[in-house]
Parts: C-alpha cells; sequence; structure tokens
C-alpha cells in the first residue's frame, strides 16, 4: 500500500505475544492514518468502560501517510489511548522522529495491549521485535533513560519513553522524545506506565513505497521552497512558539495567576528575544521540518539543556505560576522533561494549588510546611517534583485539577481550570469566545491544538458572540487535526500560511490516490464525530454540560491586563454551544445524529 | 579548488529533509536511510548537529583498487556500480566518513553534487561551490 508501512505491530504485553498484521486498506480508506488509526482501533477494539490503567486499555501509536516523506514537517506520531487523566478519549502527538523511523521499519502503527508482569521495552530493528527487559531502567528519568538506550543500541534508534511519574501514574505524565519532545497531554505516558512499558526504541532502514517518486521529489521541493519564501519565515525560525509570549501578554492571553489575569505587569523577562540571546544555543527542528520551531537551550544558572521553554510552558508555569525568569521557567521545564510530566497540565494544577493555598483551602499542614506563593521558583520545582513522586500534596494534585478541586472542595471547584477534565492551555479566554469555544468543545478536553481561534477573536471582534465564530471554530477542528491524520506537522501552514492546496498532490503522488481538501476534511469530519461518539460510549451521562467552561470564565472579570473587567455571560456560553451543535448536525445535548453518523458513514461502527 | 557541497553545521537542525531528497533523486526511493550526506545529532549535550559531506578530496579514487571512481561533469567523483568490486576500500578509507552502504545494494555510493538537498534546506546549512 504506497504510502504505508504497510503493517501494524500488536503487541501483548501479558502475554508477550508479538504479532504483525497488514494495515488494512478499509481503514486507511476511512480514516487516513495518525488520529484517524487511533479512534478506530480504540473505539472497535478497547470494551466500553475499560479500565483506563487496567489490562484492556490499549496504547494505540500512529504514523500517517505523510510521515517520514519529503513532506515539510512529516514527523507527526500520535498516541491514542482512554484516558486516565478525563475517562474520554485521550490523543497527544509528538514531533522528532519516531514516526518516521516506525515507518522505515515498516509499520504504520503499534498497538500496545495488556499489562507487562516486569518493567520491559520495545526493541524494534526493521523485522526483530522483541520485549527486553528494563529492570534496571525503572524509576530513572525520561533524559536519562533516552541517553542510555541510544548508547546501548546506537544513535540510529529512536527513543519513547515514560519517566518516574508515568510509573507513579501521575495522571497527565507524557511520553519523552527526541530530548524535549512529548506526546505531552491526557495522560498517555500514565498508560505506559500502567502497562510497565518503559520505553520503545525503533530503527528501520526500509523504504516506503511511494505511488510517484519523480512526482513526490518534485511537488516535496516546491513545498518546501514555498516555506523558505513565507514573510513570515525568518521570525517564526528565530523565537519558535516563543514568539507568542509578547504578543499574548499585549492582547491579554496569556493565564496569570489561575487564569485570574489576561497579563504579567512585566513579562520582558520571559519574551523570544530575552529568550533567544541569554539561553538558546540550537535550533533544533523534527524530521523533515524546514522552520525548526524547537529552541534548544542552555541555562548557566542551573547547568541543565533543556528543549524550549515553548510558549505553551512559559504560559502555564511563567504566566500561571508568574515566575518571571526565563532560567527558572527552563529548569522547571527540564525537571518536568525529565519526570516525564505534561508542563501544561502540571503548569495549570501548581496555580491552582497556590491559589487553595491563598485562600486557606490548602494550609501548611497539607504542604508539609512549604508555602505556596506566586512567582516562588523554589515552590515551583518543590511542587513538579511531589507530584511526579506522588509525595504528600503531590498525591493529590498528581490526580488533576478537577479530582483535586472536588476533594478539596470549599468552593475550589470554581477555580479549577479545566475542560472535561483536561487542565486549560496558554490562552487566556474571558474575552475570546471562538478561543472559549474551541476548549470547550475540544475532543481531549481543554487543549489549542485542535482549533487556535484567538486570533479570529482578535480579527473580528472579540465581544462578538456570532455564528461565523462556531464556523470558524468547526473549520479548524477539521483542518488542524487532519495534519494529526496524515502524520504532518501543522506548523507549515498556521504559521508561514504556505498553501493548503499544495498538500493533496503530494498525498496522491505518495498514495496514488487522488482526495481533494473537500474529501480529505470529510474524513477529518468523521473522526471528529467517533471521538465525540467515544465521549458518548464511556462516560454516563455525557452531553452539553460537559462542554461548559470553569466558572472562572462567565463568574470572575479579568483582574488584570488589556481585557481587564471583561468575561463571557452564561448566556453566551449557552448561544455559542446552539450555534456549534447546530452547525456540527448534533441535537442539543451536543450528540451526533444518526443522520449525521450515517452521512460520514460511521453507522456501522457505532451501533 | 574543487567544486564541492558545503556544510555550514552551526545551522542544521537535523530535520533530515536532505537526506530524504537525496535519495529520492539519486535513488528514486524515500529512503534517508540511502542518502550520501550524514546528519550526527549530539544530544543532550553539547546539543549541535554536525553535518558531515563530501569534500570532493579524491581519497577514494586513490584507493580504489580497480578505477570504479570516476570524475562526472561537475568535478564530482562518484563510484560506477558496473565497475566497482564492492570491496569498501573507500568506505573505511575516506576521511570524512561520507561513502555510505544499505544492504539492498551491492556496492557503495558517495554525492555527485546533485544539488537535490540544496534545495529543500530550510535554514541554508547546503550550498555548492
Amino acid at each position: 500500500m504506497n504510502g504505508y508501512g504497510g503493517k501494524i505491530l500488536r503487541v501483548n504485553l501479558t502475554t508477550g505475544q508479538i504479532t504483525k498484521e497488514p494495515t488494512p486498506a478499509h481503514v486507511a480508506e476511512k480514516f487516513l492514518g495518525g488520529r484517524g488509526f487511533g479512534i478506530y482501533f480504540l473505539y472497535t477494539e478497547v470494551p466500553k468502560g475499560a479500565n483506563p490503567l487496567g489490562p484492556e486499555n490499549k496504547l494505540i501509536i500512529s504514523s500517517g501517510p505523510l510521515s517520514g516523506t519529503l513532506t515539510p514537517g512529516a514527523g507527526k506520531m500520535d498516541f491514542t489511548t482512554k484516558s486516565p487523566l478525563t475517562g474520554g478519549y485521550a490523543s497527544a502527538s509528538v514531533g522528532g522522529h519516531l514516526t518516521a523511523e516506525l515507518k522505515y521499519a515498516g509499520y504504520d502503527s503499534i498497538i500496545v495491549e495488556g499489562i507487562s508482569p516486569k518493567p520491559v521495552y520495545l526493541y524494534i530493528n526493521d523485522d526483530e521485535v522483541e520485549l527486553r527487559d528494563a529492570s534496571d531502567l525503572w524509576g530513572k528519568g525520561a533524559i536519562t533513560v533516552e541517553t542510555e538506550l541510544k548508547k546501548r543500541l546506537g544513535e540510529e534508534f529512536q527513543i519513547a519513553t515514560i519517566g518516574p511519574a508515568g510509573e507513579n501514574l501521575v495522571k497527565y505524565a507524557c511520553i519523552s522524545h527526541d530530548f524535549g519532545r512529548q506526546a505531552g497531554r491526557g495522560g498517555v505516558g500514565t498508560v505506559m506506565g500502567a502497562k510497565k512499558l518503559k520505553a520503545i526504541a525503533v530503527h528501520g532502514t526500509k523504504d516506503i513505497p511511494i505511488a510517484d517518486p519523480q512526482a513526490l521529489l518534485r511537488l516535496g521541493t516546491e513545498a518546501y521552497k514555498a516555506c523558505k519564501a513565507s514573510g513570515g519565515f525568518e521570525a517564526w525560525v528565530r523565537y519558535g512558539t516563543s514568539g507568542v509570549t509578547v504578543w499574548s501578554n499585549e492582547v491579554g492571553a496569556f493565564p496569570v495567576r489561575n487564569f485570574q489575569a489576561g497579563a504579567l505587569e512585566d513579562y520582558s523577562g520571559l519574551s523570544g528575544e530575552t529568550m533567544r540571546q541569554r539561553i538558546v544555543i540550537t535550533d533544533k527542528g523534527c524530521f523533515g521540518c524546514p522552520s525548526p520551531c524547537g529552541k534548544y537551550s542552555f541555562s548557566k544558572k542551573y547547568n541543565i539543556y533543556v528543549e524550549g521553554p515553548e510558549y505553551e510552558t512559559t504560559a502555564l508555569i511563567g504566566g500561571d505560576c508568574v515566575l518571571t525568569d526565563i532560567e527558572d521557567v527552563a529548569y522547571a521545564n527540564w525537571l518536568c522533561d525529565e519526570l516525564g510530566i505534561d508542563t501544561i497540565s502540571v503548569g495549570n494544577v501548581m496555580a491552582f494549588a497556590i491559589e487553595c493555598f491563598e485562600k486557606g483551602i490548602i494550609t501548611k499542614e497539607d504542604t508539609g510546611g512549604l508555602e505556596l506563593r506566586w512567582g516562588e521558583p523554589k515552590v515551583v520545582f518543590t511542587l513538579i517534583e511531589k507530584i511526579a513522586r506522588r509525595e504528600g500534596i503531590g498525591d493529590l494534585l498528581a490526580e488533576g485539577v478537577k479530582y483535586a478541586s472536588q476533594k478539596l472542595g470549599k468552593g475550589s471547584e470554581e477555580f479549577a481550570i479545566h475542560v472535561k477534565g483536561m487542565e486549560v492551555s496558554g490562552y487566556e479566554s474571558h474575552n475570546a469566545p471562538a478561543m472559549l469555544l474551541s476548549y470547550m468543545t475540544c475532543d481531549v478536553g481543554a487543549h489549542h491544538n485542535r482549533s487556535w481561534a484567538i486570533t479570529y477573536d482578535l480579527q473580528v471582534g472579540r465581544d462578538l458572540v456570532t455564528p461565523d465564530k462556531a464556523e470558524r471554530v468547526i473549520y479548524l477542528q477539521h483542518v488542524r487535526p487532519l495534519f494529526d491524520c496524515l502524520g504532518a506537522c501543522r506548523l507549515q501552514w498556521v504559521e508561514l500560511s504556505i498553501d493548503l492546496g499544495l498538500y493533496p498532490p503530494i498525498l496522491k503522488a505518495i498514495t496514488g490516490i487522488d482526495r481533494s481538501w473537500e474529501d480529505l476534511l470529510k474524513i477529518s469530519e468523521r473522526v471528529w464525530n467517533l471521538t465525540r461518539m467515544y465521549w458518548v460510549r464511556e462516560v454516563e451521562g455525557f452531553g452539553r454540560e460537559w462542554d461548559y467552561p470553569p466558572p472562572r470564565f462567565y463568574k470572575e472579570p479579568v483582574t488584570y491586563g488589556p481585557t481587564k473587567g471583561k468575561l463571557m455571560s452564561w448566556s453566551d456560553i449557552q448561544k455559542l454551544l446552539d450555534m456549534y451543535y447546530e452547525k456540527r448536525g448534533w441535537d442539543k445535548n451536543g450528540i451526533p445524529t444518526p443522520e449525521k453518523l450515517a452521512e460520514l458513514g460511521l453507522a456501522d461502527i457505532v451501533k | 579548488m574543487a567544486v564541492f557541497l558545503h556544510a555550514d553545521s552551526t545551522k542544521c537542525s537535523g530535520c533530515k529533509a536532505c537526506l530524504v531528497a537525496c535519495s529520492l533523486a539519486k535513488f528514486g526511493v524515500n529512503n534517508p536511510k540511502k542518502a550520501r550526506l550524514a546528519i550526527i545529532p549530539k544530544f543532550p549535550a553539547p546539543g549541535v548537529f554536525e553535518v558531515k559531506t563530501c569534500t570532493n578530496c579524491g581519497t577514494c579514487a586513490e584507493v580504489c583498487p580497480v578505477g570504479a571512481v570516476k570524475v562526472n561533469e561537475k568535478g564530482a567523483y562518484y563510484i560506477d556500480p558496473n565497475e566497482c568490486i564492492a570491496c569498501m576500500a573507500c568506505v573505511k578509507e575516506c576521511p570524512e566518513q561520507v561513502i555510505f552502504t544499505h544492504p539492498d545494494y551491492p556496492v557503495p555510493f558517495e554525492c555527485d553534487l546533485c544539488g537535490a538537498c540544496v534545495e529543500v534546506c530550510g535554514p541554508g546549512v547546503l550550498w555548492i561551490e
């Protein structure tokens, strides 16, 4: 099958059985790959009601048809599972070189099943696949383990690993790869930890079958040239996502003090330029990327190498916990990377804990004497360690902000900043209806990846709650995740504005199948609706109220920044959902109608 | 001085697009493991990439026992697969370690200055002069 590795690798950790199956052509046709494969296998193979940390849950790791080919940014790997953080659908993607390497070894997906009786790692060297003992790696940090496995197996192996947080079942543990890239959100690393799978090491030497190699060379080269010719190229490559920080503060989108404010009083110490001048040493790209956003840094203050900090880390640790020195954020980032913890969720959770302390809901008795205060690097570093190791207050905070607030009570639910149990990422949305709707309806919980609509709010008017905002969110929710089906990065389109029309001909050259952009968007809509139906199946009573935002966004006005005094109204939130559901062809409770499912060819899967 | 493929390693971000373009241009396959230049990542420390390219020094031609290393119209040394006896002397002696092998091919291969890699490199690491 052109464009595909051709095989699905199935690994049962309980029995140790390893099997290879042909990649099903009908699944490739209907779901493309990447997160499309993820939800297909999750929905059809993991039984209803499975415990996310039990043997019935599966971790589905998938590349896409563009992965590993001559396409700008073709280095995205999807990790899908039932989320231990939210109890619903989780899909997290990682860049780097893992997805390309898996295809060179001849595989499109790895489906990890069961639970191993002892710590193991999965070794893949082309056709040779085995589970190897990882007892000596258990307990070690992700950067340490990646370094060690490369030393043992060779630099050419690509490694995905968890740190202690995954082993300790911290509900938002990540999977780390390429010394600083993470499949971050939803607890995909927690599932790996529950399965006692410490790492995956992949090396491949095979060709990816290509329908028309000459056309791929020509079209791929044109796309690379289009990226380089983009007006945004130079600034994007200089700063990467850290270039967003100043803008975010200027427009009041920077989360500060647990999303109470939309800007820091002084953010100069966190700006992209400060970061570039003080700590960045190398631009580090994912596979096939002409415009590397990865900034590899060295902090003299802490004597550590770290990739980043990315904008999101700076927003949730720098802004939300008020650490205003980029080197403090870099060290917190390094701690999270080594311990294997999602910087977004942990930053959000720590800000919640600090606010609880401020309000007397958490006291020094709970924290072992530690005073939780804004702007204290030591507080942040200590909390990260405690959470990763589930020590003291860290044990509660490791469950995520939703659970922690329910347990603590005393009104803390009002400022637990999450949707569906996933902590909100780096965009303060009191005065950004399209962005807020993006968070409310995102299929993994409150993540910006599926729809980054705040620029649309700024473009057409931040106070407007109009049907075009729902339309825009739906459009983005189809375009951006489509890249996660294709196994490629969306940022060449988002940040360099390259023409989306470049992709269908490249995909045709690779697969030999002629599809228009509209055909591809239909696949993305199919995937979106199936992820929604997964929530419906797994969460009792799932519906409209699961799409509600944190109360802070409609009860407490912004305290500082350009949007000071702003908040959403409850009626506007209802209006946004009404418009969104209607345009999606869902009922008023937010459930896809049978007609919509039939239209998308899902009737036979969703019975 | 001979024309050759230059690389400024300090600009490399390790994306390997050059390697894929090379394999497509020279072998008609999508496989960076069949490329004629190399990127060596050095992480977590010192956190840099080293790019290895052919400097057209001619050692390969000097050590080839059967005269299978020839010079093309661009002035680049190349291995004629019809004459190569796969003794691997050039692979061993290459001072830059940029003569490559792959299990799919009986004989080694090296850069012939086609320039496909230069065209796709985003940060401008590579140039021929």
